[in-house]
């Protein structure tokens, strides 16, 4: 289970604390809890740099508190079988104030473990701060959130796509978060902890994360109550590596609107293109569809086959209650062709 | 003075609806606070089975949410205070050896207001919706939520919230004032010192609550744009809002829970309480420090590295105070003589429980990991250990201890041991896998999740969990129902009371003591067994008891209220004008008719201390 990255983490962890005991309760821990849940969901299977230094965290304060735990267990159970009333014992027992002695020591320990633990919060709190504003060599995103779709704008590669994003491997990404609406909280558990979108220009946010060594398609979440459909707001990231990120990039730029299919293409820009872009051309209200024939999820939710598809234009509020699409009045052989455009939709 | 005194004796629902007893508005705080528990139960049941299986039905979205909204506003502001409030009024004037509360007049103007707020609050279920936007009801999801819900919400909230700034003043002026001679605060019992931090607190929180209650009722109904982004107003501001009255809140609610469980761990261990002074001292500092973190619940927001870190900091600085508590009651049961009756099997359940809830409240005050922590079900599952498992298990404990004072009936221990186990295994079934599910990547306030995401087997366990609570629930209300059929007067002092509340006969004579009395140190009723006659020491000689009247005008002041809420929310201003007419006619009738009160004559309460009933 333990693989190089997480022994580098117990050799910092050496360094700090020094105490081959804790030491062994954390690795013990860390066993314990890496590898539950979802590998493309879990906080506690970090892929990136961020998620894994935030699981360090995790480890250590739940080592201290395991550690709180264990005294107060040990000395309540004790208590608890050892002055139980015995039966016909009416003794009255010693009425005791208190203890400076002791009292001093249950106010002492903890601040101390509380000091230990303040320290490396203090650390990564401001390391998550720094430096997250968009940077002109790096990579840098604008993440928007719609009720209940995401939106991923690539500002220097000048490209806007939406509830799929690809990302190269072993890159920082400096994120802007804004909303087109509502709150929502922009949460990627494999690669690193969320952060809210708020709307107005005086409250955007910013954060970086690391995309980690793998490739892999990550599940993305929006963490705050936005509306009837908050649970389906799911997006994916897809880690691909550098090589199939540049050509991603260059495909999207190239790709135009035009497929084989010249009928559902009219019935597209007839009802569809007002709101969804597809190329250079077409609405920002919807999701951009660029290159949909590839993606992973129809609306971030079904699968991606042609028979969901086609559900979900026929009646978009039973799949997603509340969004903002409209139910069109499409015959069956129109949904039918706007679907098969759809899914032809490929990047170069 | 009061040459005109008279009393009607009301009698039946007359006597409910106009008594200003603090006894009587105790059971009333209590029956209503019981009913608003089992409706929000009820709630909370329902989501567990819409989560008892991914991409489940039984629910719709929309109504999930209004479920989850109703949920956590019906459990923090008309299960939880109320029973809160129901045990201040039945104890505190009791413990402290006063015949009433300090204004037993407005004592019932916040009962009724608490009841027609949440009444009101809960019509939206009949009247085209719930709220939605949970109970936290951020901007601009609540401003711009369809429908009447959160009108509802509003209203019904900021009427029920006054009728709370009431009561804690009332408590505040009560405790400062009312206290039987000898009674100095460091002799007071934990309860009441609980009590008094949390009125201080309810002082203090509340009113941030109501201006920004103001602020949204003003956004909804009137069109105003404080929290409009497009027209310069900032959604931040109702968060900052909510949570600087948020915060204290959790601790209004779990100081009392504090003080239940110290006077019951020290009764049932026959010891008194360890460290008296640090537990005092600890109350206080907890209250203190609640006003200073109300950040931890915004490290998401956007804040920066500074005020996280600062808020992070004066978070875990509250573990301290809170665990020398924890150990002042292990220390406390130390050498003592521990009884495991049904309330002290709540308070021993409640220990560990609440230590729980603890280390994982400090695990999310490092800003840091919180920013994976925030809104997943690791949220869920803490406060609910804090909230369940701490206020929760503390009031049932006190119900149990209590139950023969406030109703002069025992409740079946054994009963009460099935109810303890069912509700206690139960709870951690629920909540514990919670933990899990949020470190796995789910979030909270989801009415669904999509299988295929591991997170299938806990979130049947917690369904099941919940369904094992609910049964513990019913077993309380059998034990109830049961006690009431029976007729077996409970004596008046069961449990080898330390305290003044059992230093009278059952049932509580109205006026509570025949004569005040006088107080010889702290746990005045184990002084007086101990080193003297077993009988409480009068401080004053047999004399004339003066009384309040009871009075209908706080019924109708809170029926003008509701009247005038439903007229906000429909935006009917002839309703909304006439309700708050109502209400001032209450207070102008109030002022002018001049009620001195009545008179207990020496010769009554002569007879009552010969008869045995004072």
């Amino acid at each position: 289970m333990i693989n190089n990255e997480k022994v580098g983490f117990y050799e910092v962890m050496r360094k700090w604390l020094q105490k081959g005991r804790l030491l062994s309760l954390i690795a013990m821990l860390a066993i314990l809890l890496t590898g539950c849940g979802d590998p493309t969901l879990s906080t506690l299977v970090p892929q990136g740099d961020v998620a894994d230094k935030q699981f360090q965290l995790m480890l250590i304060s739940i080592s201290i508190m395991i550690l709180v735990l264990v005294v107060v267990f040990v000395l309540y159970f004790f208590v608890l079988i050892k002055f139980r009333k015995k039966a016909g014992d009416d003794s009255m027992p010693e009425q005791v104030e208190g203890n400076h002695m002791l009292e001093i020591l249950w106010t002492a320990i903890p601040i101390l473990l509380l000091i230990i633990l303040a320290v490396p919060t203090v650390m990564r709190t401001f390391e998550f701060d720094a430096d997250a504003k968009p940077s002109k060599n790096e990579l840098s995103l604008k993440v928007t959130g719609h009720q209940y779709w995401w939106e991923f704008e690539y500002p220097k590669e000048e490209l806007i796509t939406s509830q799929e994003l690809v990302l190269p491997v072993d890159t920082k990404v400096h994120v802007e978060l804004t909303t087109a609406d509502v709150i929502h909280s922009f949460w990627i558990p494999s690669l690193a902890g969320k952060t809210d979108t708020n709307p107005g220009d005086g409250s955007k946010n910013y954060m970086w994360f690391d995309t980690g060594s793998k490739e892999a398609v990550y599940k993305g979440k929006c963490a705050e109550l936005c509306g009837a459909s908050h649970a389906l707001m799911d997006f994916k990231v897809k880690v691909v590596s550098k090589e199939e990120y540049k050509a991603w990039v260059s495909g999207f730029k190239k790709a135009s609107a035009s497929t084989g299919d010249a009928d559902g293409q009219k019935v597209f820009e007839k009802n569809c293109l007002s709101c969804h872009a597809v190329g250079e051309k077409g609405g920002n209200t919807g999701p951009n569809l660029t290159g949909f024939g590839e993606k992973e999820k129809i609306a971030g939710i079904m699968d991606h086959s042609k028979a969901n598809l086609k559900k979900w234009i026929k009646d978009p509020q039973e799949y997603k209650p509340g969004n903002e699409m409209p139910k069109l009045p499409l015959s069956d052989e129109e949904v039918d062709a706007v679907a098969d455009y759809l899914m032809e939709l490929k990047l170069q | 003075m009061s040459t005109h005194a008279s009393h009607k004796k009301r009698t039946g629902l007359m006597d409910w609806l106009t008594t200003v007893d603090h006894k009587k508005i105790g059971i009333l705080y209590l029956l209503s606070g019981g009913f608003f528990f089992l409706i929000g139960g009820l709630e909370a049941i329902l989501m567990r089975i819409q989560l008892i299986k991914p991409e489940n039905d039984f629910v719709s979205a929309e109504m999930f949410n209004q479920l989850l909204t109703m949920h956590g506003t019906t459990m923090i502001f008309l299960a939880a205070m109320p029973i809160i409030f129901a045990f201040m009024n039945a104890i505190v004037p009791l413990q402290i050896g006063a015949r009433d509360v300090a204004f037993p007049y407005v004592n019932a103007v916040g009962f009724w207001l608490f009841f027609f707020g949440g009444v009101l609050l809960n019509m939206s279920w009949f009247l085209g919706g719930a709220p939605d936007a949970g109970w936290t009801a951020y901007a601009p999801l609540s401003t711009v939520s369809a429908g009447h819900g959160v009108d509802f919400y509003v209203l019904g909230l900021q009427i029920a919230g006054a009728g709370t700034l009431a009561g804690g003043i009332n408590f505040l002026v009560t405790i400062i004032n009312m206290r039987a001679p000898g009674m100095t605060f460091m002799r007071m019992p934990l309860f009441t010192w609980a009590s008094f931090v949390t009125s201080g607190l309810i002082l203090f929180a509340f009113p941030a609550l109501t201006v920004g209650f103001f602020l949204l009722m003003f956004e909804r109904v009137f069109g105003a744009h404080f929290f409009n982004a497009d027209m310069g107003g900032n959604v931040l501001i109702w968060e900052h809002i909510f949570w600087i009255f948020g915060h204290p809140e959790v601790y209004i609610l779990i100081l009392p829970a504090f003080g239940i469980i110290s006077e019951i761990v020290s009764t049932f261990s026959k010891k008194r309480l360890f460290g008296y002074s640090a537990m005092v001292f600890a109350t206080v500092l907890i209250g203190f420090l609640g006003f200073m973190v109300w950040v931890h619940h915004m490290f998401t927001v956007g804040l920066g590295a500074v005020a996280n870190s600062i808020f992070a900091v004066a978070t875990m600085a509250i573990a301290i105070p809170t665990g020398v508590k924890i150990f002042n009651w292990i220390f406390t049961m130390w050498g003592g003589q521990i009884r495991f009756t049904a309330p002290m099997l709540f308070a021993v359940g409640f220990i560990p429980t609440f230590v729980m809830g603890g280390v994982t409240g400090v695990m999310l005050s490092v800003p840091a990991a919180d920013y994976q922590y925030h809104d997943s079900y690791f949220v869920v599952a803490h406060f609910h250990y804090v909230i369940v498992g701490g206020l929760v298990l503390g009031l049932f404990a006190g119900l149990y201890y209590w139950y023969p004072r406030m109703f002069n009936r025992v409740l079946n221990d054994t009963l009460g041991k099935w109810n303890f186990w069912l509700f206690f295994i139960g709870f951690h079934l629920t909540f514990f896998p919670q933990h899990w599910l949020g470190l796995m990547g789910m979030p909270r306030r989801v009415f669904t999740y999509m299988s295929g995401q591991q997170l299938d087997t806990s979130n049947f366990v917690s369904t099941i969990g919940a369904l094992l609570m609910g049964a513990g629930t019913i077993v309380l209300f059998i034990n109830i129902i049961i006690s009431a059929s029976k007729k077996n007067i409970a004596s008046a002092d069961p449990w080898d009371g330390r305290t003044l509340e059992w230093a009278m006969p059952v049932p509580t004579p109205e006026y509570n003591f025949a004569q005040t009395p006088l107080v010889r140190g702290l746990d005045a009723l184990y002084v007086e067994k101990t080193a003297g006659n077993g009988k409480m020491t009068p401080a004053e000689p047999v004399g004339e008891i003066h009384m309040p009247n009871g009075s209908i005008l706080p019924f109708i002041m809170s029926v003008g209220m509701f009247i005038s809420g439903f007229g906000f929310i429909y935006a009917n201003w002839y309703a909304a004008g006439g309700g708050l007419g109502i209400v001032l006619i209450t207070m102008f009738l109030r002022s002018v008719i001049d009620d001195h009160g009545y008179h207990i004559h020496k010769e009554e309460v002569e007879a009552d201390i010969k008869g045995g009933r004072a």
